[in-house]
């Protein structure tokens, strides 16, 4: 396991943002953690992280405890925070050598700069980069080391389409290399395009955890839907909870009336039906 | 993996003090107004309180010392309060913390870069002194080294602990110079500070900058020795452990929240 937590809770004074939360990301995975705003995703990354002290539970990351902040685990641990900053008149190639620096086998900066998609951009200040290209950037600063685990924290908010798509091309391209990913997103879509395993968190716990294809379908949160159009052609939708059975007397019935059920469809819910129907 | 990778050793801690440090170096100079601000202001104040005094050698007397002090103060001081406060504002400290860069290294070579332009300073307005000024070579280096890394120590922790107090970059100009501006005025880098009216003498008496201008007259022009200074040199360094106390009790690595 890269990351491993159990029963973490985070409190800042009366505020409980974190209230029991548990899971596990398995080596080379890319695990989504979704949910609204203030829901405690970033409380719980930046607790695995090693920026902030959990006030209970367990938890280990790359087999160390991060709030002991050792030096061997940021060595091996990349992360694109939601917002940080960089010097402002370095130029984007020297501030990837000076990171390089830090590391004992970084990445090579030339390799970095084309997976981040700065090209060109290279002898660029940082002052005179777009938002996009900063974020760019802040994927290149989290590569250098060469980590084996990369905490996204919210990796493409702001982007426009086609920018995220290029995050996107990049956090597969991570994946593609074995390295275990953490991400955190508002975007469904995101998560649904990335993530092996999605958990979907709100007021601090885990509501619902499992493959984005496969999250609602069985746990009993949202239903399936079957749509048909009977006899007079009239459109009707029916939610269940056993396809099984209500489609066998959906169309034994109809087979009794010498009726066709055009546009028949059995639909499972999405992940953004889930997460609506969860976090509304 | 790691079985199979040839690993390197980490780099040791004096060499990424060492690299932060010449960055550090680097992106002073090309921030031409920071420069400006932090380097050039005591030499042109420098340059025109000592025309205006060129007729009078005591002046001139008064004001080298002085405006070294001055610098001392706005070398550590005020770029520390400021750089501190936009490192942690714009989130640069926040990204270092989630390296492998160890604090300490960091945070020396933030040190070691303002006291590079303190010591840059005392190069220069000592040579312009001997040059323009009639001020002859100091009397007593030694002395002028204690006075100026005890000035160095007690600022830079002052400056660190305002850098807590101050809420965002837009108002640290405000912050600083609120007490930047009284603070040369009253501790006499003007004027001597003998000759002020009783009660801003008081004031002055409690202020460390006061009697960080005493030990640099003493060591510059005068040549009385360290032993004449000995409760300039408590005084700063009362202030200096007031200075650390706050330093590193309302650190944080991260923005203010709202």
């Amino acid at each position: 396991m890269a990351i491993e937590v159990r029963g973490l809770r985070k409190s800042y004074g009366d505020n409980e943002a974190v209230r029991g939360v548990d899971f596990s990301v398995r080596r080379g995975e890319v695990y989504g953690l979704l949910g609204p705003n203030g829901a405690g995703k970033t409380s719980t990354v930046e607790i695995l992280e090693g920026y902030r002290e959990r006030t209970a539970g367990e938890v280990s990351v790359l087999g160390f405890d991060p709030q002991q902040r050792p030096r061997a685990l940021r060595e091996r641990v990349g992360i694109v925070l939601q917002s940080s900053g960089i010097y402002r008149h370095v130029t984007v190639k020297e501030a990837l050598e000076h990171f390089a620096g830090f590391y004992p086998d970084p990445r090579d900066v030339d390799e970095v700069v084309e997976l981040a998609g700065l090209r060109g951009k290279e002898s660029a200040r940082t002052r005179t980069l777009s938002g996009g290209q900063l974020r760019r950037l802040d994927f290149a600063l989290a590569l250098i080391g060469d980590p084996e685990l990369i905490f996204l924290d919210e990796p493409t908010t702001g982007f426009d389409p086609q920018a995220r798509r290029g995050a996107w091309d990049t956090i597969r391209s991570l994946k593609a290399l074995g390295k275990t990913v953490l991400l955190t997103t508002h975007y469904l879509d995101e998560a649904q395009v990335l993530a092996d395993r999605v958990a979907i968190i709100k007021d601090g716990k885990i509501l619902v955890e499992g493959a984005p294809s496969e999250l609602g379908a069985g746990s009993g949160a949202v239903s399936y839907r079957v749509a048909w159009r009977n006899g007079s052609g009239l459109l009707n939708q029916q939610e269940t909870d056993d396809p099984t059975t209500f489609l066998h007397e959906l169309t034994a019935a109809a087979l009794a009336r010498g009726e066709k059920l055009d546009s028949l469809s059995v639909t499972r819910p999405t992940l953004e039906d889930v997460y609506m129907e969860l976090t509304a | 993996m790691s079985a199979l990778t040839a690993t390197h050793p980490a780099p040791s801690f004096a060499t990424l003090a060492w690299r932060q440090y010449r960055l550090e170096r680097r992106m002073f100079w090309r921030n031409p107004s920071a420069a400006f601000f932090n380097f050039m202001l005591p030499l042109l104040l420098l340059a025109m309180f000592g025309a205006i005094f060129s007729s009078n050698q005591d002046d001139l007397d008064v004001i080298v010392p002085g405006i070294a002090g001055m610098s001392v103060v706005s070398t550590t001081f005020s770029a520390l309060a400021y750089n501190m406060t936009a490192m942690r504002e714009n989130g640069v400290m926040k990204r270092m913390r989630g390296t492998p860069m160890p604090s300490g290294a960091y945070l020396l070579a933030i040190a070691g870069h303002s006291v590079t332009n303190t010591a840059l300073q005392m190069v220069l307005i000592i040579g312009s002194g001997k040059l323009f000024f009639g001020v002859d070579w100091p009397p007593q280096p030694v002395e002028l080294l204690l006075f100026v890394l005890l000035g160095v120590v007690c600022f830079a922790s002052l400056g660190v602990a305002l850098s807590h107090v101050i809420p965002n970059n837009e108002s640290a100009p405000a912050y600083v110079n609120a007490i930047f501006l009284p603070l040369i005025i009253v501790s006499g880098v003007f004027y001597d500070a003998a000759d002020v009216p009783s009660f801003l003498a008081g004031i002055a008496q409690a202020l460390p900058l006061t009697h960080l201008i005493d030990g640099l007259s003493a060591a510059m022009v005068t040549g009385s020795g360290i032993d004449d200074q000995i409760s300039s040199i408590g005084v700063i360094v009362a202030w200096t452990v007031f200075g650390v106390a706050f330093a590193i009790r309302g650190f944080s690595w991260e923005a203010r929240r709202n």
